[in-house]
């Protein structure tokens, strides 16, 4: 990270990683419990055969329970740090411009299938973040593509997931 | 020697021509894979694992772990010539490596750090030729309290000697086990943790959490850091290798030094990533020139590779002879072994001998044709890297959800892999080390079975794990490593308030 003499708005920490480490703990805890609730629901004790359904499983939740209660307890003692945060606006924006169009893409893969959605994805991406010409990023999205398809559905006889709409039935794969 | 006529045995099955082009095409992927940022050794292998459902196992075992000693190699390259560690364990070459480039000896530090690298390797291999068998041979006394034992001994020692918080490390670990339980239960056929969706009854593979976790997890971080590749190039051509190969020798010691730390780090699950910065920081202290590091000594850079290499390869002792992975690849590895219907564990010394020595002799043949591989063919891997990140980070994640999806062809895994990634980004930087993570979720159902298994000999009682001399050794052992950072601090504690 770089940090100017004068930190922009986008420099600035958006989020402590204390307070992610607190969320974070929390979701394990909540985890756990889950877990230990299943267990227990199963059967966490001795049953006529043996060991019942949840007899391991129920320690399991029990520790990562525990181990929440533990991070916990030392980012809550650590006190209030001076840190560089869990990530700047910037940072979580560079993020975001890389998750976000990665869930639509896989959004697109369930129903037009992988070869349609990842034409689309890279052709799109690069046009968008790399600002290439867009018949370049067609051009390489559909290359990648085409490619793929020889080397798994010609070659080594692996389907790729067509989607629930199935666009290229045509094709006879 | 009978070691021998086995080993000889394994180049046997090694040198057919089908095998020697998988060994070659496999280094070359494994070199592209470990030169990407974003795809790795542990998830490269995860993504091509599925096209090696219809090898025989033999040839699958041979590339896969190829791409994994490619991806050793690779790693250093974009360390070097980028400044850009392309996978963890070459973070520590990178000290040296790049203000060597910066003076216009690339070439140098490229020779130098492949060499050591395959020097590392070479020595844990002929370790595993030897050592190998026998603690198979050892491991077909155990019965189920003493692979509980060994399990929770690989527990332990990542709480024990993890840098991070223990609490992290353990919360880490026991998501694993969580992971693992959900789906049927193996022995009563019931179903756990599903809470109604019947998608989940397959529970949730490793493959997909290393394809996600590693994979989508280290793109989202490479783009946080904004990447922009500017490398130094590197002139090699057969004058430097002579030379530097002329030069090497000097630092023996090193090479010796690194290679006992990295297959220690490498057997115990320690793994890449520490031993080289473990070896580095050793040399820099051992070494007259200690005070040159980071201003491009080239024992900084022959120090970190040799151990990574040699912990690397080591990693796969403990996955053959007990069926416990010393490192994440090693899991993955270990995962292809199910797929292939071989089952882990010492019996496979007995009843896979092509398997197993085939395996041993291709890592030495693997690790020559490697050495070629990179020393000539620098400049194209190196040319990668100047593709544009817009460009790699679709393609790399398009190949992510291919991999996530062939594994069982199941879309819902695409979804699955999306979350790991995410999980895999908050773990990074929040310091939850991935490692226990994965191999939890490897070896949960295993543990749990021997754990039951010991569980119903005793009817109950956990003092089969203290039974007899064996188990209560390694089980007392892996308390002793659980409580150590405990000792430890009490007893800096001690000393504190001594003075």
């Amino acid at each position: 990270m770089s940090q100017q003499d004068q930190p922009a708005a986008d420099q600035r920490p958006a989020i402590a990683t204390r307070t992610m480490d607190i969320v974070v703990a929390l979701v394990i805890l909540v985890l756990g419990a889950i877990v230990v609730y299943d267990s227990h629901r199963l059967g966490s004790s001795w049953g006529d055969d043996g060991p019942q359904s949840g007899y391991f499983p129920f320690y399991i939740g029990i520790l990562l329970c525990l181990s929440s209660v533990g991070t916990l307890i030392q980012t809550l003692r650590a006190g209030v740090a001076p840190d560089e945060g869990f990530a700047t606006r910037e940072q979580l924006k560079l993020v975001l411009t890389v998750l976000v169009p990665a869930l639509v893409y896989v959004l697109c893969v369930q129903y037009v299938g992988i070869y349609l959605a990842s034409a689309a994805y890279i052709a799109v991406f690069m046009v968008w973040l790399g600002k290439y010409p867009w018949w370049k990023s067609l051009a390489i999205g559909i290359g990648v593509t085409v490619s793929l398809f020889f080397m798994f559905e010609v070659w080594f006889k692996v389907p790729l997931f067509k989607g629930t709409l199935d666009p290229l039935s045509f094709l006879g794969y | 020697m009978l070691e021998l006529s086995a080993l000889f045995h394994g180049f046997a099955v090694v040198l057919s021509p089908y095998n020697l082009v998988l060994m070659m095409v496999g280094i070359v992927l494994g070199v592209i894979i470990g030169v990407l940022p974003g795809l790795g050794g542990a998830n490269g292998v995860a993504i091509l694992l599925p096209l090696t459902f219809t090898m025989p196992p033999t040839s699958a075992i041979i590339m896969l772990s190829c791409i994994y000693w490619g991806a050793l190699f690779g790693g250093a390259i974009t360390s070097i010539l980028f400044n850009i560690p392309g996978e963890p364990w070459s973070v520590a070459t990178t000290f040296d490596g790049y203000p060597l480039a910066q003076q216009g000896r690339a070439g140098e530090a490229l020779t130098a750090s492949f060499t050591s690298s395959f020097v590392g390797a070479l020595v844990a291999v002929i370790m595993i030729t030897f050592l190998a068998p026998l603690v198979a041979g050892f491991a077909l006394k155990f019965g189920p309290p003493e692979f509980f034992a060994v399990y929770l001994l690989t527990f332990c020692s990542f709480i024990g000697m993890g840098k991070g918080s223990a609490f992290k490390t353990l919360a880490s670990m026991m998501l694993g086990f969580a992971l693992a339980a959900v789906g049927m239960d193996n022995v009563t056929g019931k179903l756990r943790l599903i809470f109604g969706f019947t998608d989940l009854m397959r529970g949730f593979d490793f493959l997909i959490a290393v394809i996600g976790l590693f994979g989508i997890g280290e793109i989202l971080l490479s783009m946080e850091e904004g990447l922009s590749f500017t490398g130094k190039s590197a002139k090699m051509n057969m004058k430097v290798v002579l030379e530097t190969w002329k030069k090497l020798p000097r630092y023996w010691m090193t090479s010796v030094r690194s290679s006992l730390i990295g297959i220690w780090m490498g057997i115990t699950p320690g793994g890449a990533t520490p031993a080289s910065f473990m070896s580095y920081g050793v040399a820099k202290r051992m070494s007259p020139n200690g005070k040159n590091f980071g201003k491009g000594e080239l024992e900084g850079v022959i120090a970190p590779e040799t151990a990574a290499h040699a912990a690397g390869t080591s990693a796969l002792l403990p996955m053959l002879a007990l069926g416990i992975p010393g490192s994440p690849t090693a899991a993955v590895l270990l995962g292809g072994l199910l797929i292939w219907g071989l089952q882990p564990g010492p019996l496979l010394f007995v009843e896979q001998k092509d398997f197993v020595w085939g395996l041993i002799a291709s890592m030495y043949l693997g690790n020559i044709a490697g050495l070629i591989v990179v020393l000539t063919c620098v400049p194209f891997f190196a040319a990668i890297l100047r593709v544009p990140f817009s460009i790699i980070a679709p393609i790399i994640i398009v190949i992510c959800a291919i991999g996530a999806y062939t594994v069982h062809g199941a879309m819902l895994d695409i979804w699955f892999m999306m979350m790991f990634g995410v999980v895999g980004y908050a773990f990074k930087k929040l310091d939850y080390p991935l490692a226990p993570l994965v191999l939890a979720l490897v070896l949960g159902d295993r543990a749990e079975d021997s754990f039951r298994q010991s569980m119903l000999i005793s009817q109950g009682s956990p003092a089969i794990f203290m039974s007899n001399w064996l188990v209560g050794g390694i089980t007392s052992l892996a308390i002793v490593l659980l409580v150590w950072p405990l000792v430890s601090r009490g007893l800096a504690m001690l000393r504190a308030r001594a003075t």
